[in-house]
């Protein structure tokens, strides 16, 4: 059974939708022992990082998730809350990839940007995995240069944990992989075939996934 | 890169697809579910449903609609007709939907975008303008066209995004349903001073007058309903063309 964290924020229909047309077994919760106890858990997107943690720590849940050891899956938001720290709202995260969070636009990264971006980034991007390719389990059966639907003014850098990059005035972390934990900035459950190999490929991770090593 | 997104439209009324509808294959032409997953499934890069319906019962029908939609689709939805405040685009939201359109309630009442961004976020609305050329100035109407107002398009195009819209869908009511193409220079014009995405709708007559739009318009996306719905141009093969053309596009 999959849990996915209903932290308060907004509306979960989508990722619901997408595991429904799959077939899989799922259950929308806040119950920390339903969660601990899940085959699988799903933190989603949505809303605005520091609201975001701040609901996550409200429950406990800014402690539980780290110490996961089955599969978990970060989508957008969800993903950028389980990196090191957010530019949005300048907010510590649960520090689980060792990414720092920024602003597409970040003065840092606009300058010497010629083509004014528009934000959000709203559509349809390709990822690449960095060196061709990779063994992240996640992504099996995916080609570089998929298509993937996105809708996000903020998004990890790359590092360590860069399993799949996507380019939009920087190159940025498209998917984040470590240990048990992924991550996706992109929404799976709006992109078409893409999306829903990814999430196929997720809930076929099974049982206690090797922990990431402890620093 | 960003792909430039091709959206088909469907005009919903009572439940049922208006315009007909020219799919071999389909069981029921008239069924927006049955059509909203062919079109996900060719490649369409997002669907909207618009709610023509003007009673009561048929805006019921159409919320359940959109719950059964976005059950079988696997990318963005978004739906528009007769939202006229921030209730009613919670309760598409909570069907599913992904995004709403509001056209002439917020012309009629211009705080309701800011009250949808507020609560939901500027994703979460687009704001869609009917515009004319009236002795040489684009004056936004209402009612299909039919209306002028006292609004100008690039200064209300402006303001909606000052307000939280998060994309603009513009529809030149000149061009609309004439399949003469899309009035290309006002389109750039319109992308390059908004730091928002714009869709261009309404004038479609051939996969050259999207291609059009998307490069020399500068349009982020092209939508369009008739061209698709009595099968003149298919998304796969207008999708392969303007590929070949060059232009960015999310091919299968």
């Amino acid at each position: 059974m999959t849990a996915i964290i209903d932290y308060g924020t907004g509306n979960l229909r989508s990722v619901e939708n997408a595991l429904k047309r799959l077939g899989a077994e799922y259950t929308v919760t806040s119950d920390t022992g339903i969660i601990c106890s899940a085959d699988r858990v799903i933190l989603p997107g949505v809303g605005e990082a520091a609201t975001a943690m701040k609901a996550l720590k409200g429950t406990g849940l800014d402690r539980i998730i780290p110490a996961l050891r089955q599969p978990v899956l970060g989508i957008c938001i969800g993903m950028q809350l389980m990196c090191s720290r957010s530019e949005e709202g300048d907010t510590p995260c649960l520090g689980i990839f060792r990414a720092d969070v920024r602003h597409l636009a970040s003065p840092a990264v606009a300058a010497g940007e010629q083509i004014r971006l528009k934000i959000p980034e709203m559509g349809w991007n390709s990822i690449f995995r960095p060196g061709g390719e990779s063994s992240c389990r996640l992504l099996a059966g995916i080609e570089d240069g998929s298509y993937v639907y996105y809708v996000h003014s903020y998004a990890p850098d790359i590092c360590e944990d860069t399993a799949a990059v996507t380019e939009y005035g920087r190159p940025f972390s498209a998917v984040l992989a470590r240990g048990n934990f992924f991550g996706t900035q992109f929404h799976p459950e709006k992109s078409g075939g893409i999306g829903q190999r990814i999430l196929q490929n997720f809930l076929e991770m099974t049982g206690t996934c090797r922990q990431y090593p402890e620093k | 890169m960003l792909a430039k997104r091709i959206i088909p439209c469907l005009d919903i009324k009572d439940g049922v697809t208006v315009k007909g509808v020219n799919f071999v294959g389909l069981r029921n032409v008239g069924d927006p579910v049955e059509l909203a997953a062919r079109y996900a499934g060719e490649g369409a890069d997002e669907l909207v449903c618009l709610d023509i319906s003007a009673t009561l019962e048929g805006r019921k029908t159409f919320a359940s609609l959109v719950e059964r939609i976005a059950e079988v689709i696997d990318i963005p939805f978004t739906v528009g007709g007769g939202i006229s405040s921030a209730e009613d685009a919670g309760r598409l939201l909570l069907s599913g939907a992904d995004k709403v359109s509001v056209n002439s309630a917020a012309v009629k009442r211009p705080e309701l975008i800011n009250e949808i961004a507020s609560r939901y976020g500027s994703q979460f609305i687009v704001a869609a303008i009917d515009a004319r050329q009236i002795d040489g100035r684009w004056t936004v109407t209402t009612h299909s066209g039919s209306r002028p107002t006292d609004r100008e398009l690039f200064s209300w195009a402006r303001e909606v995004v000052d307000r939280g819209a998060g994309e603009i869908l513009f529809t030149s009511m000149d061009n609309d349903g004439t399949g003469k193409g899309y009035p290309c220079e006002t389109f750039a014009a319109l992308s390059d001073m908004l730091p928002v995405p714009v869709i261009a709708s309404g004038g479609a007559g051939s996969i050259r007058d999207i291609a059009d739009v998307l490069t020399t318009g500068k349009a982020d996306a092209a939508l369009a309903a008739s061209i698709f719905h009595y099968g003149q141009i298919s998304i796969p093969q207008l999708k392969t063309e303007l590929s070949l053309l060059g232009i960015p596009v999310r091919l299968h």
